[in-house]
């Protein structure tokens, strides 16, 4: 059992739990945070997505030693702060094309769409079909078109 | 009226357990000149969804609207929400039939309530058509009650009142909202009362397009699946799983160990299994994976995919028309195993205490869940409260509560609360499976009619045990005699029907009782059987020199598919020009009331078959899809064109891509990157969906896309390669994966999170 101290959507948090568990587990069965969500643990559906510091990784498979006391993580529950607002613009594209289905998915799908615009963005482009392509958060009901569409609605207000 | 006595006859026929002879029978000389015509078959008459409603006739009515203080109106669903919006639609009916803002509607998961009998059950797409007149009647009448105590308080008369947005009106400018009489409207002594309801041309939301309710929960990560559910004390708990399916144990050699690692608070062995309980999920992980288990036989050791096919060609039925003088077209098609598994994996809660019980999880059909677990607990089924939990997809998986008796059955072992969590490798391998099957056809043809029409479906048993929604009809499925395989043959009637006057057409289901955990998964047996049909119908029109479309057109035999057929066709721009190793590809399908036609185009040229995605199948791509669907009435356009594309994405997945390889009696399949659901490199760049409703009330919408999309999609690769598809998906042959081991059940999770 050792400390480890992050900034979790905003605020400094200290935890107390064994080095190698994984950051999904602290967030969900000790802090309570539940919009991250398994749906496999291996680093491959994606439904965990959450930011470090602005970019997109899987807590589901970071031990929480890896994570550093100055690293801001953002989950879904902190993405509207982080433009001060009620929503974030991507969550508002979510709702205008009534994106969910089960919505399991969903957090993940919308953490990893704001990452992408920011990337997308930091090169100096706009996304194409590839960049969409490329996803590989899974959606079982298969929303994928409205997810296509609110990212590129949710890009063109952010 | 007249609806009603046909319907009624009916019932009589499915009582006596129809066979197939009635279509033997028919056969209309006088047309010759055109499609020799064909017998309606049961399931246009009275299908699936019309035995739910029947059986949920004498219950229906308990299902209530309460109008709260605060002016909002609550309604329980006995129902599952897993996505499909049924949550939504039920607020759409109750806001137009009581004139109240949808914002105003709270609608929650009923709790298990034996008194509903088969009336709560999520299944066969029939939860709208069964609860559209119920709801809306309960809601009718409950604005009446509130407009007649407003009518009573004021001394007017009720005729004179009007309602609008929760506020009831008079001509005087009197105004009182709902919230302020609900308290005065209530009653003491049950009553009867009758109510007219509006007229569909009346409608202001039922048929308009809305989002989802829950939608906003959904986006900010609020909505509380069961997964995310907090019951004190109930920790997180998994299963270390025996390498073959249904094993169990023999020994477990270091219980003492395991019991000393970080975390871990609980170690004890179960039927199928050696459950861990710790602090936090991650470190179940590392315990169940340290444990040292003597594992003893599964139900289906040493059964491969091959072993299983062989067992089914063993149990094919034989055809009747021998073809002597005609011509023959013979076909057969086999379908792999699939997984029904939806995204949140297999979870529950369960507090099992000395004299009771109490449970969470997402059931589709949770008085039958109650009962088992009072059963397995030795409780009396009242001391069993069993909640609905809000499910993350379900595609039929939460049909079983599996997952709910094994965390009762833990919690009971430990005498403490338990949050059980499959594993993503536990439900791919030991959870439901859509079981392998054989499609064998035969037509016969001649002087440019068809003849007869055959087929013959065999398959691993799918499991019915969880009834329509009881025990009698569950207990029923698991009687020796009557037993699985006639529940499942009169499933397979009342689900199954061919569109077209293809003369003499039987179809027929065989079975073999192979012990896979199976289950119904999303349209059952509907997209292998429509698939198969249509690629021989593909086959037909070029063997009597037509175009897919102009030899459909001569057969199909319903108005209604015959309307969303010719809609696809003009809107899908059949025939249009196009590269060569991209082609067209249409089917029909017509099931729940509803009548759909899909129409895809699929790129198969080697650069597109051959993208590079890492650990990804890519393979031919649908590049434009269409649906045009016939609901009947659509309660909610939005809802209806997102379970098209759903369904869309489900027939491509199965078409393509998605399948359980199954060696020595185990799936390979451990994640998402083996088991090959259509991802964002697989999904159609144009994807459309038309809404063309004939009238009437709603048929299913949750399950209907998804054969004609498998179909058409199948269709359009047999074309567009040359080549007739006879093993599905059509990438099943090869193994795009390296298969995690069967021991220890699940992986460890990796530590590269921080480089997606």
């Amino acid at each position: 059992m050792s400390s480890h101290t992050f900034v979790l959507n905003g605020e400094r948090v200290t935890v107390e739990v064994a080095d190698d568990v994984r950051l999904l587990w602290v967030l969900r069965d000790l802090l309570g945070v539940t919009g991250p969500k398994y749906g496999c643990g291996l680093n491959v559906c994606k439904a965990c997505t959450s930011h470090i510091n602005g970019k997109a990784f899987n807590p589901c498979s970071v031990p929480v030693s890896a994570i550093n006391a100055d690293d801001e993580i953002t989950t879904i529950e902190g993405l509207p702060a982080t433009v001060g607002k009620d929503l974030h613009p991507m969550q508002e594209a979510w709702l205008e094309q009534d994106v969910a289905q089960c919505g399991y998915c969903q957090p993940g799908q919308i953490m990893n769409a704001v990452a992408l615009v920011r990337r997308v963005r930091a090169e100096g482009r706009a996304i194409t079909d590839d960049d969409l392509d490329q996803i590989r958060n899974i959606c079982r009901c298969g929303t994928y078109s409205r997810i296509r569409t609110a990212i590129k609605s949710g890009a063109a207000n952010m | 009226m007249a609806e009603d006595l046909r319907r009624r006859r009916f019932l009589a026929y499915l009582v006596a357990a129809p066979t197939l002879a009635v279509a033997v029978q028919w056969l209309d000389p006088q047309r010759a000149d055109a499609a020799v015509p064909t017998l309606p078959q049961p399931e246009e008459i009275f299908d699936l969804g019309d035995l739910q409603n029947l059986a949920a006739a004498p219950t229906a009515n308990l299902v209530s609207v309460q109008v709260n203080p605060d002016g909002t109106a609550s309604f329980a669903v006995p129902r599952a929400e897993v996505g499909q919006g049924i949550t939504t639609a039920v607020a759409m009916m109750v806001a137009e039939e009581m004139d109240l803002p949808l914002d105003k509607i709270h609608v929650s998961l009923a709790d298990a309530r034996p008194e509903l009998l088969m009336n709560q059950l999520t299944g066969g797409s029939n939860s709208v058509r069964s609860i559209y007149t119920p709801v809306r009647t309960a809601a009718a009448i409950a604005r009446q009650r509130l407009v007649d105590t407003a009518a009573k308080q004021w001394g007017v008369s009720a005729s004179d009142l009007t309602t609008s947005g929760g506020v009831i009106s008079h001509p005087s400018g009197k105004t009182a909202t709902y919230g302020s009489l609900a308290v005065a409207a209530a009653s003491s002594t049950v009553q009867a009362a009758t109510v007219q309801l509006k007229s569909t041309s009346d409608f202001k939301v039922l048929g308009t397009p809305q989002n989802r309710i829950d939608a906003r929960d959904i986006v900010t990560g609020r909505k509380t699946f069961g997964m995310d559910m907090q019951v004190p004390n109930a920790l997180p708990t998994m299963v270390r799983r025996p390498p073959t399916i249904n094993g169990t144990v023999r020994s477990v050699n270091n219980a003492a160990a395991v019991l000393a690692m970080p975390g871990v608070t609980d170690v004890v062995a179960v039927s199928h299994g050696v459950a861990v309980r710790a602090q936090t999920f991650g470190q179940c992980i590392d315990g169940l994976r340290a444990l040292d288990v003597s594992w003893g036989p599964g139900t289906v050791d040493g059964e491969s995919d091959a072993t299983v096919l062989a067992k089914l060609k063993a149990a094919e039925l034989p055809m009747v028309v021998p073809g002597l003088l005609t011509q023959v077209l013979d076909a057969e098609f086999t379908f792999a195993f699939a997984s029904n598994s939806p995204l949140e994996p297999d979870n529950a809660i369960a507090d099992v205490r000395k004299d009771s019980a109490e449970i969470w999880s997402s059931l589709k059909v949770p008085i039958v869940a109650q009962e088992d677990i009072a059963a397995q607990l030795g409780l009396p089924v009242g001391a069993v409260k069993v909640h609905v939990a809000q499910g993350g997809g379900s595609f039929g998986r939460h049909l079983f509560h599996d997952v709910a008796a094994e965390a009762a059955e833990i919690s009971q072992k430990l005498g403490k609360p338990v949050k059980l969590m499959w594993s993503r490798t536990d439900d791919f391998r030991q959870g439901r499976t859509h079981p392998m099957c054989t499609s064998r056809v035969r037509v016969t043809y001649a002087l440019g009619n068809v003849v007869s029409y055959e087929q013959r479906h065999t398959s691993v048993q799918t499991e019915f045990s969880h009834g329509l929604g009881e025990m009698l009809t569950s207990f029923a499925a698991k009687l020796p005699i009557a037993g699985n395989l006639s529940f499942a043959e009169s499933i397979f009637l009342l689900t199954q029907s061919s569109p077209y006057n293809f003369g003499v057409t039987t179809q027929l289901l065989n079975e073999i009782p192979v012990k896979f955990n199976t289950g119904s998964m999303r349209n059952i047996y509907s997209p292998n059987v429509v698939t198969a049909q249509e690629l021989v119908v593909d086959q037909l029109a070029a063997k009597m020199g037509k175009d897919p479309v102009s030899f459909r057109r001569s057969f199909l035999r319903d108005a209604r598919v015959k309307a969303v057929f010719e809609k696809a066709v003009s809107v899908g721009q059949w025939g249009r020009a196009l590269p060569a190793g991209v082609a067209q590809g249409i089917a029909v399908h017509s099931e729940y009331q509803g009548a759909v036609c899909c129409l895809v185009e699929i790129d198969c040229r080697p650069a597109t078959v051959n993208r590079p995605v890492t650990d990804g199948v890519t393979g031919p791509r649908v590049t434009k899809a269409l649906i045009v669907v016939d609901p009947g009435f659509a309660v909610n356009p939005r809802g209806l064109e997102a379970q098209m594309i759903g369904g869309m994405n489900d027939g491509i997945a199965l078409a393509l891509t998605s399948s359980l390889h199954m060696k020595d009696g185990l799936p390979l399949e451990g994640s998402w990157d083996n088991y090959f659901y259509t991802r964002q490199w697989n999904t159609p760049l144009d994807m459309q969906v038309v809404i063309a409703p004939s009238g009437g009330d709603p048929s299913g919408a949750g399950e209907l896309g998804v054969a004609p999309a498998m179909a058409a999609v199948a269709c359009a690769y047999a074309r567009a390669t040359g080549t007739l598809p006879t093993y599905f998906p059509i990438n099943h042959g090869t193994l795009g994966f390296e298969p995690y081991p069967a021991e220890p059940s699940t992986p460890q999770s990796p530590t590269n999170g921080l480089d997606s």
